[in-house]
């Protein structure tokens, strides 16, 4: 599970003054439930994400993620999250087999255990081909699946994603979004942000939409298209930010 | 908070991920291993060489009006050290071209004012800073100084005076330096200054790689999402960086020692002359080769480890702050000069270990790897040196798990 309680990050610019990257964010996901946050570049995604995944500390407010608290156990939190990101990348000089190893190894498995899940997660991923290899030569879609081994090794109850499809390819986008709806239906507490519109209408249970560093609409999909009294996701995020004057404002600042 | 399982972990794989590294191996393996015998024993064997060929070749003399003083001529000439060159008025651009090493100039009437008791000053033209020409220069200045003895023997002679009469006593100078002082002193000031250098450009590209590289990469933003503690991650790297720093260091001198050894009896064998001898002996074909206190390089080792550790902490915290590898080699580069600075006033002659210099560190270490080298242990020194060194290398590591610490430097946009 995945309690946000008014989590915000402000950042100090030289010109700018304080700047909110996220401000008052309150929201709740459940276990088997998808969560998409919607917002454009800079409306502060990665902030809140990075800060449920303890990369970033809560200016105020706070937070609890798989029963623990960002603040005050961030190494027991990143013990049940997987964290996946178009940022965190893989070490060219490992192969996938050390690159999975080694997360194991940090996350307190035993090697015997590590190899057992190696192979089970090779098994479903299809990574036998490559497993061996070193991941700089990788593909994107290998490099994509070895990242999803490396955020399962420890069974995470909670998987975070942030922007996984950024710069993929067709196919590896779509195989990304099988395995986040396979992460829901193992009951696992699933948060996904995107700035793709139809993939927040096709995968995700709740959505919530952020701009300028504040979630300002809520809903399932058909709550949205209710409160806002329209049928396509990009009418109803245009109309959540505060139209279109709104979007390019953030864009330019 | 610390878990010596992930430190071990985080260290094992950042050591296999830099043996994979070229850049890493050549600063960590093949520079250190090359760079001792070649500098040593390239430079000492270059050195020998020519010294040797200047002082067998025969030295080239202009006479510069010699004509009324047929006496000189004939005993220069007959002289096998000197090849006197006949005819040359432009004695000077002979001398600059490097096509004639000296020139002699005895003034008009020269022998008939040495008979008449009459004193005139004869010229010797050199080159300054040229290693031929001042020996050439030396060798005409002994010969004219053993034949004005000769002349004032034969004049005290004709008067039937005692010789003892212009040497009242003698003197002479005794070495009582043991070779390996000697080796100590002329290689001993060049050695820490290389292994100080050598200690940091080991330290250098895995201290990069593992910061600055890791967050070009995206691979720091994937690790810092494991369970494991930063204090843990950051000392793991920093594990890392310092056995790339022990690891150069070792292998120098290693390579050294083997220099030195295969080097001595190279140069010294053939000429019935060992390393020691032909350095501390007044040789007469010097070798440059040096002999070094074998327990002195345990010694430099012992010291220079606080070193490798003030080194790889203040490289990790420096190029942790920068965003990509070229910026951190941007900001790392000027560091050299920084340690090379107090490396090399360590080996200007005059400075010495003292209470002020045993603080100030790199020219600390500098300063008693020369002693050490020359077999010279001053303990209370060395404890202060490795006391004050062990302070700084954990100020900076302190500084290093700080910055580690500080979101803003991790993610630095």
């Amino acid at each position: 599970m995945i309690e946000a309680r008014s989590l915000t990050k402000t950042f100090r610019d030289k010109k700018r003054g304080e700047i909110f990257a996220a401000r008052d964010i309150t929201f709740r996901v459940e276990p088997g439930q998808i969560y998409g946050l919607l917002g454009a570049n800079g409306a502060g995604k990665t902030t809140t994400l990075r800060m449920l995944a303890t990369l970033l500390k809560p200016s105020a407010g706070g937070a609890t993620v798989a029963g623990h608290d960002v603040v005050a156990a961030p190494e027991k939190v990143r013990a049940h999250v997987g964290f996946l990101a178009a940022s965190t990348a893989l070490y060219g000089r490992l192969t996938a087999r050390e690159m999975i190893a080694y997360f194991g190894a940090l996350n307190d498995l035993p090697p015997a255990e590590v190899r057992i899940r190696t192979q089970r997660l090779a098994d479903e991923l299809d990574m036998h081909e490559f497993l061996d290899r070193r991941c700089e030569k990788f593909s994107t879609g290998m490099k994509q699946k070895t990242s999803i081994a490396r955020t399962l090794i420890h069974d995470p109850a909670v998987m975070i994603f942030d922007e996984p499809t950024l710069g993929l390819d067709v196919m590896t986008a779509r195989a990304i979004v099988r395995f986040v709806r396979d992460c829901r239906a193992r009951g696992k507490t699933v948060i996904y942000s995107t700035h793709v519109m139809s993939e927040v209408e096709k995968i995700c249970d709740v959505i919530g939409i952020i701009h300028g560093g504040r979630l300002v609409a809520e809903g399932t999909l058909a709550q949205l298209q209710d409160r806002f009294a329209e049928r396509e996701m990009e009418e109803i995020f245009v109309k959540a930010v505060g139209g279109e004057a709104a979007l390019t404002a953030a864009a330019n600042t | 908070m610390l878990n010596w399982t992930h430190i071990a972990t985080v260290y094992l794989k950042e050591l296999r991920d830099s043996l994979r590294d070229r850049r890493t191996l050549i600063s960590m393996i093949v520079i250190p291993t090359l760079v001792m015998p070649g500098i040593i024993f390239g430079f000492g064997a270059i050195m020998t060489k020519v010294v040797k060929q200047a002082r067998s070749e025969a030295t080239s003399v202009v006479i510069v009006g010699g004509a009324d003083s047929p006496d000189l001529v004939r005993a220069l000439k007959t002289e096998k050290r000197f090849r006197v060159v006949e005819g040359a008025d432009d004695f000077k651009t002979l001398i600059s071209d490097k096509k004639v090493r000296v020139a002699v100039e005895f003034p008009a009437g020269f022998e008939a004012a040495l008979k008449s008791g009459e004193t005139k000053t004869v010229m010797i033209y050199h080159y300054e800073g040229e290693m031929k020409s001042g020996l050439g220069a030396s060798d005409v200045e002994k010969f004219l100084r053993d034949y004005r003895e000769r002349t004032v023997e034969n004049r005290l002679k004709e008067r039937g005076l005692p010789l003892a009469l212009t040497k009242p006593f003698e003197t002479k100078r005794q070495n009582v330096a043991p070779p390996e002082k000697v080796g100590g002193n002329i290689i001993g000031g060049f050695i820490p200054y290389l292994i100080v250098i050598l200690c940091f450009t080991g330290a250098m590209y895995p201290a990069i790689d593992l910061t600055a590289g890791e967050k070009e990469r995206g691979t720091m933003e994937t690790l810092l999402c494991s369970p494991v503690h930063r204090l843990n991650i950051v000392l793991g790297k920093f594990f890392m960086v310092m056995t790339a720093s022990l690891a150069t260091i070792v292998l120098s001198l290693l390579s050294m020692g083997l220099t030195v050894m295969v080097g001595g009896s190279l140069l010294g064998a053939g000429k019935g002359l060992t390393a020691a001898t032909a350095v501390g002996a007044k040789a007469a074909e010097p070798a440059f080769i040096p002999l070094i206190d074998p327990l002195g390089i345990f010694g430099v080792f012992a010291m220079i480890a606080p070193v490798a550790v003030l080194f790889a902490a203040v490289l990790l915290a420096i190029s942790l702050f920068a965003k990509s590898y070229k910026e951190a080699q941007s900001y790392v580069s000027p560091l050299v000069i920084v340690i090379i600075m107090p490396a090399a006033i360590g080996m200007l002659p005059g400075i010495e270990l003292n209470a002020k210099t045993a603080l100030v560190p790199i020219l600390n270490l500098s300063l008693v790897c020369k002693e050490m080298l020359s077999g010279v242990w001053s303990w209370s020194y060395i404890a202060i040196i490795f006391g004050s060194t062990c302070v700084y290398a954990a100020a900076a590591l302190a500084v290093t798990v700080r910055m580690f610490n500080r979101e803003d430097v991790i993610f630095r946009a």
